[in-house]
């Protein structure tokens, strides 16, 4: 339990962890649960336990794609994508805990990718 | 009529296609399309942090400039478009963020989401009207079934981008339509493709991607259409697909009669 994280995590994300019924819908529609080792309903119960480090220590945070499939589908707009964002910002905040660097660029490179996928990863990956 | 037009990086590179004949289209229309003089990258995927202020302030800029010469800004790439018009939701609701933006950028008079957002479809939809584009076209594309493939940027979240129904959306299948095919509805149409996780994990694109072509294979489509760089080399690249996959504006392009000039 650390309070202050889950402050962090509580204000950065302004998601209300209170209002979900534990329905699951955000986790059944989320297109990266088979690769998550937290999926989007527990990312909501553990920030609400105050259990955030194990969540900043897991590859899931890298996992969200951003469709905000879970935030439109969710019963009671908890809006889940918004505090797995916040978890990551935590985690990727932290000095020297980029998840990408750009030295790993080159090797990722093919003739058709575009621009778009280099600038995202870099927004969702690093500070 | 004139509108302020943010084509994004990708447009000037990869996605050249996506941008010429978005362009050439519009002023048959009777639309110009204008780029700012400068504007900067949107950075690709909206930070929904309320404590992230310095990854908006690009768009902001650009939604300013549009302001400043009292035009509505048109956006085609699905990415930007998604990142634009949350920004300028966020910005209309939250006083918080709009002060810190504002005070950072020290504008001559403070931006607080006065301009108007159109993502090209919409223009076509809600400027120029369907059934006034229908009249302008002189190559309809008889028979072609064709799949939307609308992704996950353009309609969600559907509070801030307000774009069409998120669950069954229409504007794609009404814009297959005023040009003279037929709409294919398969279920993955909007679902997302895996984005940038190609990046760093191929496996999941290609299985994302493959997913959503499969569907519409199977539903019928003959080709797949997309306003999203990164959703069109997905689903070509990644998936296991053959079915052809095109930008929206190329085929509008072509049922305007003007897509070969434009390929000189």
């Amino acid at each position: 339990m650390n309070n202050n994280l889950k402050e962090q995590v509580l204000r950065s994300s302004q998601v209300n962890v209170l209002k979900c019924m534990r329905c699951g819908k955000c986790s059944g529609t989320c297109p990266s649960y088979d690769e998550m080792e937290y999926h989007p309903h527990q990312f909501v119960y553990m920030v609400e336990k105050g259990d955030i480090e194990k969540l900043m220590n897991s590859k899931s945070i890298y996992k969200c794609l951003t469709c905000f499939a879970c935030v439109d589908r969710c019963p009671r707009s908890v809006q889940p994508a918004k505090v797995v964002e916040a978890v990551r910002l935590a985690a990727i905040r932290q000095q020297g805990n980029n998840h990408l660097i750009p030295d790993q660029i080159p090797s990722m490179l093919d003739e058709d990718l575009p621009q778009q996928a280099i600038v995202t990863a870099f927004r969702k990956y690093t500070k | 009529m004139t509108f302020s037009y943010y084509p994004g990086c990708t447009l000037k590179t990869k996605a050249k296609d996506l941008d010429k004949y978005a362009r050439a289209s519009a002023e048959v229309l009777g639309i110009t399309l204008e780029e700012p003089a400068e504007w900067q990258c949107c950075g690709g995927a909206y930070t929904t942090a309320a404590d992230e202020i310095a990854t908006k302030l690009s768009s902001v800029r650009a939604l300013n400039s549009a302001k400043e010469l009292d035009r509505a800004l048109v956006t085609v790439c699905s990415a930007c478009h998604n990142v634009i018009k949350q920004t300028n939701y966020d910005i209309t609701n939250n006083a918080d963020m709009a002060m810190k933006v504002n005070n950072y950028l020290k504008l001559d008079q403070p931006y607080n989401g006065e301009t108007t957002v159109y993502h090209y479809l919409e223009m076509l939809r809600d400027v120029v009207g369907f059934d006034k584009l229908a009249e302008k076209v002189v190559n309809p594309l008889k028979g072609k079934k064709i799949a939307a493939y609308y992704g996950c940027l353009l309609l969600r979240p559907s509070k801030a981008l307000a774009m069409d129904d998120p669950e069954n959306p229409t504007i794609m299948e009404d814009f297959i339509r005023a040009i003279g095919a037929e709409p294919v509805i398969y279920s993955q149409r909007n679902e997302c493709c895996g984005g940038y996780i190609t990046m760093e994990d191929k496996a999941q694109a290609a299985k994302r991607s493959s997913t959503v072509m499969n569907c519409a294979q199977e539903n019928g489509a003959d080709m797949v259409i997309t306003a999203c760089p990164l959703c069109l080399y997905n689903l070509k690249k990644n998936s296991d697909s053959e079915l052809p996959v095109v930008y929206f504006t190329e085929l509008l392009a072509e049922a305007l009669g003007i897509k070969e000039q434009e390929e000189i």
